[in-house]
């Protein structure tokens, strides 16, 4: 039975794992990766790249100009400083002429001018591409995170049961949130900057080759030292960044079973050993987190200290050269320019293959829900049953939750139209599963379930669903007012209708004492109003959906008995002529069902009427029997 | 958010210390357009190149200081950003802790854990940044202004000319995109309410056929939240192209009006380049100060969340001057007691006077929103009362500590709550004073030895959180096991034997009965088997006393009780 549980936490429960999205490294600011976080690697790398850019494909135009815009933009900003070094090559030249007192020499206005009307030129047209490149791609990776995330919801709807049985929720919301996000980061910020980098990189090489091969050797000279530490540092503070969400893991799962558990945590005086724990996890926290943060934190110094030296380097080994004559004093300008913006491709090239790792173990991810199998496809023999009489036979039905484990063997159960059919059994004796088989939660693995005569799977899921009105444990109520919720029943119902369904479940009165009524609004967690009253706003809302079969499992079971029994007077009366399923714990509350079927590791050993079943003696009348044999137990039985 | 920095204020000696470096670091960094200065201006000019490699090596020291007093930063505020976090991570989880079940019903246990966890890693993340590279901005800012005033007065005017430009720029974009930001984090709650609440009313969702319907809601939200990114984004990419080209408008100035001023004799070409590179680190000052719109709406909606948890004064404490836990034998008396729940239209218990005697078993029942778990609350002080009062051996509980109160009761909730850790560990839950024979004994009585003996380790398995690896029925018994173990002078049971079987139940109870024969013991419950031999049963009906008995004396007289009865024993049974 634990397969079910997952799929049933009501909404009250929601403060299990579902709110904490898993931990992953987390973009820094800007977006990009913070160094030497570690990474997680994707299993199958190529076919996930392929699939991911199959997503892009249709952004591909538009990626193309992004890329050609990127191009232009970064071409004219490499540009730029060289001319302007030209200018200041003439500026110097006039300078140094002048004041040698050369006669007739002269700053030249004019080519200095034409130099900066050109660089105003070139600016303008880097920014405007860049502009552009930055507007098209704002659309670009919105649509495509759009598209992979509607996908993927349409997908979640199709899914079986059984898939959310295997995963938490806290596991898909966390591919539907983070991941995505993290493919949306990188498509946004990632590609560009890719490109741009190695735009830069390539074009600044050619440029300053063209100004002198000597110099730029100087500077690339310091290229593999930042790529060294880099990579150095990186695997440094790995260990600590490990570290670290090992032991976050630790702390956010103390603040979550003390928050869950409170009351008894308060019952039994264990603040203070809990505050204790919290207070050494978290310095452990405060230890693996700030190395962390240091080792990654380095690297930015040491990049740019490197890139200092080339600083140095440039300005001494041309300042030598331009006294030689072989530069010009403009080409320091330019080449200190060049240093300063060769940096920074370098760090985004070297942490490109982390960046690219993990989003691709992201799309894997998602991936992976959209490869799941689904729920076979509806027949397509379009049968409707227009007027259900509700005769329901499971004939020789065999099903387990997991392939190796059978919980049903061959399940045969005769229900005739009209008839209250109670449902009764141990804990795990698969009540809830005969209920899930017929709504077609689950596939039957051998034999057929029908309905008057017609196979469920004939039938289009929707339209079996409809039949059934269906009052559960779960008490899921969505955030939204109390009219709105019982409305979910029925799309076009009116406020008489819900008023009237909201009155036969006797939550008519309770919900005209909350201080807005009908419209109060049920909070994210519904614990604004008890369970009892969940349960109630369930029934009305099934009772609102007028089914032809109703089903209520366990659906009282937070409602006192009294309670329970009004409302089964006022569904006795409604379902007259229809079929109904009940399944309960408390067997004083199925006692004039037409049928009781008693059920035990997945079969019925029993069925009859009560007065039958008594009379048989068997496991029912034992069963039967000990609720009250207990009030004896304790001693004073003639008390009764 | 400015609220939750004060929190920094421990740390003002390594702040300063951040400080200090990054000053050090910044000067370096404008040092070294002024050396470069001096090898164009002298060095090149007079074609010295022993002074350019001396000035050269000065310049590699100032670099090497400056990475220096850079990774001494990077270090305090790595240690004090985390700090920080570990400070207010403290902080607010003894606040939710000293919470009473009020404050938890009003902030939502799920909400509660975001806010510890995630909340707060957001506002240190944001620490961490401001320590980091918000603090050099304005130091770079001021240090860029300073030193190009004083290479050259006159050209500064451009920068005069164009820092409005920018500021103007900047504030004009910060007015519209905060706002986006902000609205862009609704949607992006949004889609994970509707999506969560996908995941968790999945069976509900195709009973009722509307899958249809739940898609259309997510498609409306997935679109939203696409259509507000698209226009921050598209906002923030006119950012940085005019930023850059505010920019490179200024170093087209800088050479022109320089040019002039060389022309003039009074600038040398080593000063305009070295201005140039100080217009550069102006300005990059200000992109750096840009990034803070990114991250602070983000941050400032986790501030917000966190200091509304911090506010909240919890309502229950501790008297200043608490009485000594009273020596009785755990006599509980309510008088006149009523409570409401906040927001609530009519009382949820009102007018209670009973008691439970030590010795004797008090049962109480009644419907559902009869006022039964409420009443149960108000004993350990998880909500207090609003009128009349609850003593315990005579004393009023609001006179004691909470601990020396809790310390007398043994509480077995209505949904059995289990924690990570062995079996052992959770009977015992933290007295450890307890022997291990205690726990065995208490496992005894609580039917729960057998179950405990098939698992692969006894005693020493491990429970795991949340206790999803034992059923239900085993839950129960290990939660009663625990209430046992510290052997209280009250025992509460709230419906706390719905989960066992009737027979396990049977024995149980006998069990109990000898364990607890002089303790106060108080039972809520909804089945009349399970009440039925407490000596005393009050029938709750809408927060009041409908009558109070023995069941004999209950059946005669209260017809609620009778109807209870009813609903549950058939005609037979009640002869």
């Amino acid at each position: 039975m634990s397969a079910l549980n997952n799929g049933r936490t009501g909404v009250n429960n929601t403060a299990s794992t579902a709110d904490i999205p898993r931990q992953r490294p987390q973009r820094g600011p800007g977006g990009g990766h913070a160094m030497g976080i570690p990474v997680e690697k994707a299993k199958n790398f190529k076919g996930t790249l392929h699939r991911l850019l199959s997503y892009i494909k249709p952004q591909r135009v538009s990626l193309i100009v992004v890329f050609i815009m990127a191009i232009l933009s970064t071409v004219f900003n490499i540009l730029s400083p060289k001319i302007m070094g030209d200018g200041i090559t003439k500026l110097f030249e006039g300078f140094m002429n002048k004041s040698a007192h050369i006669a007739g020499a002269a700053i030249d206005f004019t080519y200095i001018g034409n130099i900066l009307l050109i660089l105003i030129g070139l600016y303008i047209a880097s920014a405007f591409f860049g502009y552009i490149q930055q507007y098209i791609m704002a659309s670009v990776s919105q649509k495509i995170v759009f598209n992979l995330r509607n996908e993927t919801n349409i997908k979640l709807s199709r899914l079986p049961l059984n898939f959310f049985d295997s995963k938490t929720h806290g596991e898909i919301l966390s591919r539907m949130t983070n991941d995505i996000d993290n493919i949306s980061t990188t498509l946004q910020q990632s590609i560009t900057q890719l490109i741009t980098a190695f735009v830069t990189i390539i074009g600044i090489v050619i440029v300053m080759l063209t100004i002198s091969p000597l110099m730029t050797l100087i500077t690339l000279a310091t290229l593999p030292l930042s790529i060294i530490i880099t990579i150095f540092i990186a695997k440094r503070s790995q260990k600590y960044f490990k570290e670290q969400q090992k032991v976050l893991g630790d702390l956010n799962g103390h603040v979550e079973e003390m928050y869950t558990g409170h009351k008894i945590v308060k019952a039994f005086n264990y603040e203070r050993q809990s505050v204790e724990i919290f207070e050494a996890t978290n310095a452990k926290l405060y230890n693996a987190g700030w190395k962390a943060q240091f080792i990654s934190g380095i690297i930015m110094p040491m990049m740019s200290f490197v890139n200092n030296i080339g600083y140095v380097l440039v300005c001494i080994v041309g300042g030598v050269l331009v006294t030689r004559g072989t530069l010009h004093i403009g080409d320091i300008q330019a080449f200190i320019q060049y240093s300063k913006q060769f940096s920074q491709p370098i760090v985004q090239a070297a942490n490109i293959s982390n960046i690219i790792q993990s989003t691709i173990a992201s799309a894997e991810r998602v991936f992976e829900i959209l490869d799941e199998n689904e729920e076979s496809p509806d027949s397509d023999k379009k049968i409707t049953l227009p007027d259900v009489k509700g005769v329901v036979k499971f004939d020789h039905v065999e099903f387990g939750y997991t392939e190796d484990k059978k919980l049903m063997q061959d399940l045969n159960i005769d229900v005739k139209s009209g008839q209250m059919v109670a449902i009764v059994g141990p804990t795990g004796a698969g009540k809830t599963t005969l209920v899930n088989l017929l709504m077609r939660f689950y596939e039957v693995s051998g034999g057929q379930i029908s309905i008057d005569d017609v196979p469920i799977t004939d039938l289009k899921r929707g339209d079996l669903r409809q039949i059934f009105g269906m009052v559960l444990q779960d008490t899921w109520l969505f955030k939204g007012s109390i009219l709105e919720n019982i409305a979910y029943g029925k799309q076009d119902a009116t406020e008489e209708e819900i008023f009237h369904a909201a009155d036969t479940a006797r939550a008519d009165h309770f919900i005209r004492t909350l201080p807005e009524g009908y419209k109060t609004v049920l909070n994210e967690e519904a614990n604004n109003i008890s369970q009892g009253q969940k349960q109630l706003l369930t029934i009305a809302r099934a009772l609102l959906a007028d089914p032809a079969v109703l089903i209520l499992d366990e659906a009282t079971s937070s409602v006192d008995t009294r309670t329970e029994l009004l409302i089964q007077e006022a569904m006795t009366l409604l379902m007259t002529g229809r079929t109904s399923f009940v399944i309960a714990h408390r067997l004083s509350t199925i006692k004039g069902a037409d049928l009781i079927l008693v059920m035990n590791e997945g079969a019925v050993i029993e069925k009859g009427t009560h007065v039958e079943l008594l009379s048989q003696n068997g496991f029912y009348a034992d069963l039967y029997n000990s609720q009250f044999a207990l009030a004896g137990l304790s001693g004073d039985s003639d008390q009764i | 958010m400015i609220k939750l920095f004060k929190n920094l204020r421990p740390y003002w000696l390594p702040i300063i210390g951040i400080i200090l470096f990054i000053f050090f670091q910044v000067l370096s960094e404008l040092f070294l357009p002024t050396i470069m200065a001096d090898i164009v201006d002298v060095g090149i000019v007079k074609g010295d190149t022993s002074y350019i490699i001396q000035r050269g090596g000065w310049m590699l020291l100032a670099t090497f200081l400056g990475t220096l007093c850079a990774i001494t930063a990077g270090l305090l505020s790595s240690r004090t950003g985390l700090a920080f976090g570990r400070d207010l991570r403290n902080q607010v989880f003894k606040k939710a802790t000293a919470f009473s079940l009020y404050e938890f019903d009003e902030l939502g246990t799920a909400s509660m854990i975001t806010r510890t966890t995630n909340d707060i890693t957001q506002i240190q993340n944001l620490v961490i940044m401001v320590l980091r590279m918000f603090v050099m901005a304005p130091l770079m800012l001021i240090g860029g202004i300073f030193m190009a005033v004083s290479k050259d007065p006159k050209l500064s005017l451009v920068l005069v000319g164009v820092l409005p430009f920018l500021a103007g720029l900047i504030a004009f974009i910060a007015t519209r995109s905060i706002p986006m930001f902000k609205s862009m984090q609704l949607k992006i709650d949004l889609l994970n309410l509707v999506l969560r609440e996908n995941l968790t009313g999945l069976r509900v969702i195709r009973a009722f056929n509307r899958i249809d319907f739940e898609q259309n809601r997510f498609d409306k939200a997935n679109t939203d939240l696409m259509t507000v990114s698209i226009n921050v984004n598209k906002l923030m990419a006119i950012l940085m192209p005019l930023m850059l080209l505010i920019f490179n408008f200024t170093t087209v100035a800088i050479i022109w009006f320089g040019s002039i001023r060389i022309d003039g004799g009074s600038m040398e070409v080593g000063s305009l380049m070295a201005f140039i590179q100080y217009a550069m680190q102006i300005l990059f000052s200000l992109i750096m100060a840009t990034m803070m719109f990114i991250m602070v709406p983000r941050a400032s909606a986790s501030a917000a969340r966190i200091n509304e948890m911090l506010d909240i004064e919890a309502t229950i404490t501790d008297p200043k001057k608490a009485l000594i836990s009273p020596k009785g034998k755990g006599h509980i008396k309510f008088e006149n007691v009523s409570f409401s729940y906040p927001g609530a239209e009519n009382p949820a218990v009102a007018g209670i006077t009973i008691q439970a005697l030590p010795g004797e078993i008090t049962a109480i029942i009644g419907g559902t929103g009869s006022g039964k778990s409420t009443l149960i609350n108000l004993i350990p002080r998880f909500y207090d009362v609003m009128g009349g009062r609850i003593l315990l051996d005579d004393v009023d509980i609001k006179d004691m500590t909470q601990e020396s109160l809790r310390g007398r009761i043994g509480l077995v909730p209505q949904q059995a709550v289990l924690f990570s850790g062995t079996v052992t560990e959770n009977i015992k839950f933290g007295s450890d004073r307890l022997t291990d024979e205690d726990v065995r004994h208490a496992a005894d009585i609580a039917q729960a030895t057998s179950f405990i003996n098939d698992m692969p380790e006894g005693f020493n398995s491990v429970i795991a959180q949340g206790g999803t690896n034992v059923s239900g029925g085993q839950k129960q018994r290990l939660a009663i096991a625990r209430a046992l173990a510290a052997k209280p002078d009250i025992y509460i049971f709230d419906d706390s034997f719905s989960s066992l079987d009737f027979k396990t139940d049977a024995m149980l109870r006998r069990a109990l009965k000898l364990e607890t024969q002089s303790a106060t013991v108080i039972i809520v419950a909804q089945r009349v088997t399970t009440v039925i031999d407490a000596d005393c049963i009050i029938v709750l009906e809408d927060g009041k006393i409908a009558a109070m008995g023995n069941h004999t004396e209950l059946l005669r007289v209260c017809p609620v009780y009778q109807e209870i009865v009813a609903s549950q024993l058939s005609e037979e049974e009640l002869k």
